[in-house]
C-alpha cells in the first residue's frame, strides 16, 4: 500500500511539482521584474530543450556519454545557451520597444503571444511535432527488487533516475537561486526592481541589466525544467506549450511575483493533479478483501482533464485570495 | 474622415481583386471555398475586435468559443438518439438533479455557517460526497449511452431541429461560459483574463473531445444537416435541371441527343456544388452584415461612446462612476457570443464537427492575427483582417514549400536536408503568423484600418 | 552661483507648462525649501532639477556643469539623491536591504556610511532586519532619507518628506534634516507644511503658478506680512 502510494502518486508528484517549480519560477521573475505574464515560457522551454534533444542525438551518434547518467545533461549546456540567446535576442527585438514607451501590461502579453508562435514554428521547424525520446542510461535507481533486498520487506518502492534526478537538480537549482535572489548585489538589484521600478532607477540600478539577468535565468531554469520533463516522460512541443497552465496556476496560487510562492504552488498543482487522476482501483484492491476490487478504474477525474485542475485551482484562487498564497502582485 | 473612407474602400477593393485573381489563376470551386471561410473568419474577427478593439480585453480563448459554437450545431440539427435517452437519460437526469442539489447545499452551507475551519471541513466532504453521488449516476448512464450502436451514435444526439438555428444557439453557449469566466476573471489583472480564457478553451476542448455521450468525442458526427439541399438532391431536382438548361444554353444548343444528354448531366453535376456555396456565401454574408451593422451601431452608441472612454482611461471612467468590470464582462460575453455564431457557422459549412480540429493556433491566434493586422477598434478592418489573413494563411503553405524548393534547388533530390525542409515547410505557418503579428504591432499597431479619431462636433 | 540650481526653468507634461521660467538653487550645507499654493509646480521643479521632466527652456547646473540634459540615473551617479512622496522604500526588502540598494552604484566598502546613517536613525539599526513595508510611515521616511543618504550625496532632494507624519514625528525629522545638512550636503525641500519647513529653510521659495514670486531666508519670510498673509495663513 505504501509503496504503491509511494510510486504511483508521491515520487511523480514530487518530480512533477518540481518541474513545473523550475517552469513557474520562470514565469513569476518574468512577472515580478517586467510586469506581465509571458505566455512564451512554455515553448521557451521546448525550444531550449529541442537544442539539447538535439545535441544529445548527434552525442549519441558519436559514442559520447556519461551512463549511468543520461547523455542529456552533458548536451545540458548547449540548449542552456540557445534558450538564453533566443531570450536575449528576442528582448531586444521585441519586449525592449514596449518597455522604453511603458506600454499596458497587456501589450506585452499579446506580443509574448507572437514571440509564442514564432519559437514554437522555429521549434517544429527543426524537430518536427512528434515525439521524441532522448532518454538513456540506466533506468532504475532503486527498482522494487533492489528495495525489497534492502529493506526486507514485501512491498517494492522503486524510484527511477529520472525522478531522483529531477529532485536533486531541482533543490540545486532553487538552492542556487534563492541565494543570488538573497545574497548578491544584482539578486537584490532584481528584487528591488521588482518591487519598486522607479525608486530602483532613482538608486542608480540599471534597468537593462536587471531585464537581462532576468532573461537568462527565466531561460536557464526553462531549459532545465524542459529537459528534466523530457527525460521523465518524453519531449513534444505541444506537450510544452501546454504546460503554461499549470505552470501559470502555479505562479498565481503562490502570489505572482513571489518566487517562494512558486514553488509552493507547483507542488500544489501537481500533487493535486496527480491525486486526482490516480487510477485508485490498484491501491483500494490492496486494502479490501479479496475480489471486492471495484470496477471501475477508481479515478477522481480522467487523465484527459487533469489542465481542467490547474484551471480548477487557478479558478478558486482568483475567487478567495487573487494575490495567492504570498501576497503577490494584483492590480 | 475622407482619408479613412478611401482606404476602407481601397481595401475592399484589394480584397475583391485579390479573390478575383484566385478566381482566375486557382479554380472558382477554390474562390468560393475561400471565401466562405473568409466570410467565418471575418465574423470571428468582429467578435475579437468586440474584445479587444473596444474593451482592450484579451482573451486568448477563442478556440473554445468556437468550438461551443460547433457543438451547438451537433446539439440542435442532430436527431435525439431515442434508445441512447432510453438507456441513459433518467442516470443522466438523475446526474443533473444530484449536482444542483450539490449546488444548492454549497450555497445553504455558505450562508448558514459562519467562515471557519468547521465550515471547511464540512464544505469539503460536502463537495467530494456530492462529487461521488453525482459520478454514481453519471458514469453507468454515459457507459450506457456510449454503448448504443457505437460505430454511427453512442451519443444522445440532438434536438432534430433546423441547423440554422444552432448559429444564435451557439452564440448564447458560448455567452454563457463567457459570463462564467468573465465574473472569475475580469476587475483583477488584465492577464489573469488572458490565463482564464487559456484555461476554460482547453477544457472546453477536453470535454468535446472526451465526453463521448455528448457528442461522440473524437469519433466525430459527420453527416450534419444542411441549410439546403445536398448535391446530390439537386441533381435531380427537375426544377435545378430546369435552372442549368436555362444557363448554359448556348453551350447545349451545339450539341444533340445522348451528348446533349451527357453534357447536361455535367453541367448539373459541376454547378450544383456552386451553387450549395453560392447559397453558403448568401447565408454567411447576411450573417456578417446584420453582426457588423448591429457592432457597428454599438460602437457609435453612447454605450460604445462609454466602452472607448474605458479602455483609453479606465481609472478616470471609474472615477466618473461607471461600473467598469460590469461594462467589460458586458464586451466579453458579447464578444464570445459573436465568435460562437461563427464557430456554429464553421461545423454547419464542414457539414461535420470534428473536435480534434480546434486548434489554438488555428483559431484564437489566427484571429487575433487578424484583428490587429485589420487594425483593432475598426469593424471594417477586422473584416479586411480577416479576409486579407485567411488568405494568407491558406496560401502560406504551398508558398512555404514553393520557398523550400526554390531555396533547395541546388541539392539533389534525395539530400536529407532538403527533404527535411520540405517535410517542416508545413510548419511554416506559426512562424510565419507569429511574426507577422509582432511586426504588425510593433511597426504598424493601428493595422490597416486604423482606429477612427473621433472628435466633438 | 549656487551649487545646485535651475536657472528660468520652463516646462510641463505636454499641454501647457507648469514651470514658467522658475529659479531654485541651493548651497552645500545649506537647507533650502520651496513653498508654495497646491499646483504652483514644486514637485514638478524638483522633478525637473532632477531630469524626470524635460525642460523646454532654461538650464541646470551641479557645481558649474551644466546637467540639463542628463538621465535621473546619471545624476545619480552624479551624487544627486533623490526621495520622491510616495513609494520611497523597497516595501519587500529588509532595512538593511533597502540601504544596501542606495548603495548600489558604490564599489567601496559602504559600512562606515551605513554605520553613520544608523547613528542619524537609531530606531533603523534597531529594525534593520525588518521588511520596510511593516514599519510606520514615519519610519519608512526615514528609511527612505537613509536610502538616499548611503550614495554620499553631494545634493539630497525631499518630496514632501512630511506628508502624512505626526507633528512630532514631522519635528524629528527636520532635526535629522538639520543634521544632515551640517554634514555639508545641500539640502533642497518642496514642503506643504510651510511654516515648519522655513523655520530650518537657509533659504526659501515661495513660489506661485511656476514662477518664483518670493525669495529670501527663512526667518525673513516668516517676518514678510504679505508672505504670512498669503501662504502661511496670517
Amino acid at each position: 500500500m505504501f509503496a504503491l502510494m509511494s510510486n504511483f502518486v508521491f515520487v511523480p508528484a514530487l518530480t512533477y511539482g518540481s518541474q513545473l517549480a523550475l517552469g513557474a519560477l520562470g514565469i513569476t521573475l518574468v512577472f515580478g521584474v517586467l510586469r506581465f505574464a509571458n505566455f512564451a515560457h512554455g515553448d521557451l522551454m521546448a525550444f531550449g530543450t529541442m537544442g539539447v534533444v538535439l545535441i544529445t542525438y548527434w552525442l549519441q551518434a558519436h559514442g559520447i556519454g556519461i551512463d549511468p547518467l543520461p547523455t542529456a545533461l552533458l548536451a545540458l549546456p548547449f540548449g542552456i545557451a540557445l534558450a538564453v540567446g533566443a531570450s536575449l535576442l528576442i528582448d531586444r527585438t521585441v519586449y525592449r520597444f514596449y518597455r522604453k514607451r511603458r506600454a499596458a501590461p497587456v501589450i506585452l502579453v499579446v506580443a509574448s503571444v507572437g514571440v509564442m508562435y514564432v519559437l514554437n514554428g522555429l521549434t517544429r521547424f527543426v524537430i518536427g511535432a512528434e515525439d521524441q525520446r532522448f532518454f538513456d542510461g540506466a533506468r532504475f535507481l532503486i527498482s522494487a527488487g533492489d528495495f525489497k533486498d534492502l529493506t526486507g520487506l514485501d512491498e517494492g518502492v522503486t524510484i527511477k533516475l529520472t525522478q531522483a534526478l529531477t529532485v536533486v537538480v531541482a533543490v540545486l537549482m532553487v538552492a542556487a537561486l534563492f541565494w543570488f535572489l538573497q545574497k548578491t548585489r544584482t539578486g537584490k538589484a532584481m528584487r528591488a526592481y521588482s518591487d519598486n521600478e522607479d525608486l530602483a532607477l532613482l538608486s542608480g540600478i540599471s534597468p537593462d541589466r536587471v531585464v537581462a539577468v532576468t532573461w537568462i535565468i527565466a531561460a536557464v531554469l526553462a531549459t532545465v525544467a524542459g529537459t528534466l520533463y523530457g527525460l521523465d516522460k518524453s519531449f513534444k512541443p505541444f506537450v510544452y506549450f501546454q504546460l503554461i497552465l499549470p505552470m501559470f496556476a502555479a505562479a498565481i496560487v503562490g502570489g505572482i511575483g513571489q518566487p517562494i510562492g512558486a514553488i509552493i504552488g507547483a507542488y500544489v498543482v501537481a500533487f493535486s493533479e496527480v491525486m486526482l487522476t490516480y487510477a485508485y482501483k490498484r491501491a483500494l484492491m490492496y486494502i479490501g478483501p479479496e475480489g471486492w476490487g471495484p470496477e471501475g478504474l477508481m479515478q477522481i477525474l480522467s487523465t484527459e482533464y487533469k489542465f481542467a485542475i490547474s484551471f480548477l485551482i487557478l479558478v478558486f484562487v482568483l475567487l478567495v485570495r487573487p494575490t495567492g498564497i504570498f501576497r503577490g502582485k494584483v492590480i | 474622415m475622407s482619408a479613412i473612407l478611401t482606404r476602407t474602400r481601397l481595401a475592399y477593393l484589394g480584397i475583391i481583386v485579390l479573390l478575383l485573381l484566385v478566381g482566375v489563376f486557382q479554380s472558382w470551386s477554390v474562390a468560393l471555398v475561400m471565401i466562405n471561410l473568409c466570410l467565418i473568419s471575418a465574423v470571428m474577427a468582429l467578435g475579437v475586435n468586440i474584445q479587444w478593439g473596444y474593451a482592450g480585453l484579451f482573451s486568448a480563448g477563442t478556440v473554445g468559443f468556437v468550438a461551443l459554437g460547433g457543438l451547438a450545431g451537433v446539439l440542435i440539427s442532430e436527431a435525439p438518439v431515442i434508445e441512447a435517452w432510453d438507456v441513459g437519460g433518467a442516470g443522466l437526469i438523475y446526474s443533473v438533479a444530484t449536482l444542483a442539489a450539490l449546488i444548492a447545499a454549497i450555497f445553504i452551507i455558505m450562508s448558514v455557517m459562519k467562515p471557519g475551519t468547521a465550515r471547511r471541513i464540512v464544505m469539503t466532504c460536502v463537495i467530494l460526497g456530492g462529487y461521488f453521488a453525482v459520478r454514481y449516476f453519471f458514469d453507468p448512464a454515459t457507459d450506457a449511452i456510449e454503448g448504443v450502436n457505437p460505430s454511427a451514435q453512442g451519443f444522445l444526439g440532438g434536438l432534430g431541429l433546423p441547423i440554422l438555428l444552432s448559429w444564435p444557439v451557439g452564440g448564447l453557449l458560448a455567452a454563457l461560459v463567457a459570463w462564467g469566466i468573465g465574473k472569475v476573471a475580469l476587475g483583477l489583472r488584465s492577464d489573469y483574463l488572458a490565463i482564464a480564457t487559456l484555461g476554460i478553451a482547453e477544457i472546453v476542448i477536453a470535454v468535446i473531445k472526451n465526453e463521448d455521450w455528448l457528442a461522440r468525442g473524437v469519433k466525430n458526427v459527420s453527416g450534419l444537416a444542411r441549410p439546403m439541399p445536398k448535391e446530390i438532391a439537386l441533381q435531380e431536382s427537375p426544377e435545378f435541371i430546369g435552372w442549368i438548361e436555362w444557363l448554359h444554353s448556348g453551350a447545349l444548343s451545339t450539341v444533340t441527343g445522348d451528348e446533349r444528354i451527357q453534357m447536361l448531366r455535367d453541367f448539373a453535376q459541376q454547378d450544383a456544388g456552386t451553387f450549395v456555396k453560392l447559397i453558403y456565401m448568401l447565408l454567411f454574408t447576411v450573417v456578417l452584415l446584420i453582426l457588423f451593422a448591429l457592432a457597428q451601431r454599438a460602437l457609435n452608441s453612447p454605450w460604445g461612446r462609454m466602452m472607448r472612454a474605458i479602455r483609453d482611461n479606465e481609472v478616470a471612467a471609474e472615477a466618473m462612476g461607471k461600473n467598469v468590470t460590469k461594462r467589460h464582462l458586458q464586451t466579453f460575453i458579447l464578444g464570445s457570443a459573436v465568435v460562437g455564431i461563427a464557430g456554429a457557422m464553421l461545423t454547419t459549412l464542414d457539414g461535420q464537427f470534428t473536435p480534434g480540429t480546434y486548434n489554438p493556433l488555428r483559431f484564437t491566434f489566427l484571429v487575433w492575427v487578424m484583428v490587429i493586422v485589420g487594425g483593432s477598434g475598426n469593424n471594417h478592418g477586422s473584416v479586411i483582417g480577416g479576409f486579407l489573413i485567411w488568405f494568407a494563411w491558406v496560401q502560406a503553405e504551398p508558398a512555404g514549400i514553393l520557398l523550400m524548393d526554390g531555396l533547395t534547388f541546388f541539392m539533389a533530390p534525395d539530400n536529407p536536408v532538403r527533404l527535411h525542409l520540405l517535410d517542416a515547410a508545413a510548419q511554416m505557418r506559426p512562424l510565419l503568423m507569429g511574426l507577422v503579428l509582432l511586426l504588425a504591432m510593433r511597426f504598424s499597431p493601428k493595422g490597416i484600418l486604423p482606429e477612427p479619431i473621433r472628435t466633438a462636433r | 552661483m549656487s551649487f545646485l540650481i535651475g536657472k528660468d526653468m520652463r516646462g510641463g507634461y505636454g499641454g501647457a507648462d507648469i514651470l514658467n521660467g522658475c529659479t531654485i538653487g541651493v548651497d552645500k550645507g545649506q537647507i533650502a525649501v520651496v513653498v508654495g499654493p497646491n499646483g504652483a509646480g514644486k514637485s514638478t521643479a524638483m522633478k525637473a532639477l532632477f531630469g524626470m521632466l524635460s525642460l523646454r527652456a532654461g538650464s541646470v547646473t551641479l557645481d558649474g556643469r551644466d546637467i540639463t540634459s542628463m538621465s535621473p540615473q546619471d545624476r545619480v551617479a552624479c551624487d544627486m539623491a533623490f526621495v520622491p512622496q510616495t513609494n520611497n522604500v523597497f516595501a519587500g526588502m529588509t532595512v538593511e536591504e533597502n540601504l544596501e540598494m542606495g548603495a548600489y552604484l558604490r564599489r567601496d566598502d559602504f559600512s562606515d556610511t551605513m554605520a553613520e546613517v544608523f547613528d542619524l536613525f537609531p530606531i533603523l539599526k534597531e529594525k534593520r532586519r525588518q521588511f520596510a513595508g511593516e514599519l510606520s510611515g514615519g519610519q519608512r521616511q526615514q528609511v527612505a532619507v537613509g536610502r538616499a543618504l548611503m550614495t554620499q550625496p553631494s545634493v539630497l532632494m525631499l518630496d514632501e518628506p512630511t506628508a502624512g507624519v505626526s507633528p512630532i514625528v514631522m519635528d524629528e525629522l527636520f532635526d535629522r534634516v538639520i543634521a544632515i545638512k551640517k554634514t555639508g550636503i545641500a539640502v533642497l525641500i518642496v514642503e506643504q507644511n510651510a511654516r515648519q519647513a522655513l523655520e530650518i529653510a537657509d533659504i526659501g521659495y515661495v513660489l506661485v503658478s511656476g514662477e518664483n514670486r518670493f525669495t529670501d531666508t527663512g526667518e525673513a519670510l516668516m517676518a514678510d506680512p504679505e508672505v504670512r498673509k498669503s501662504f502661511l495663513g496670517g
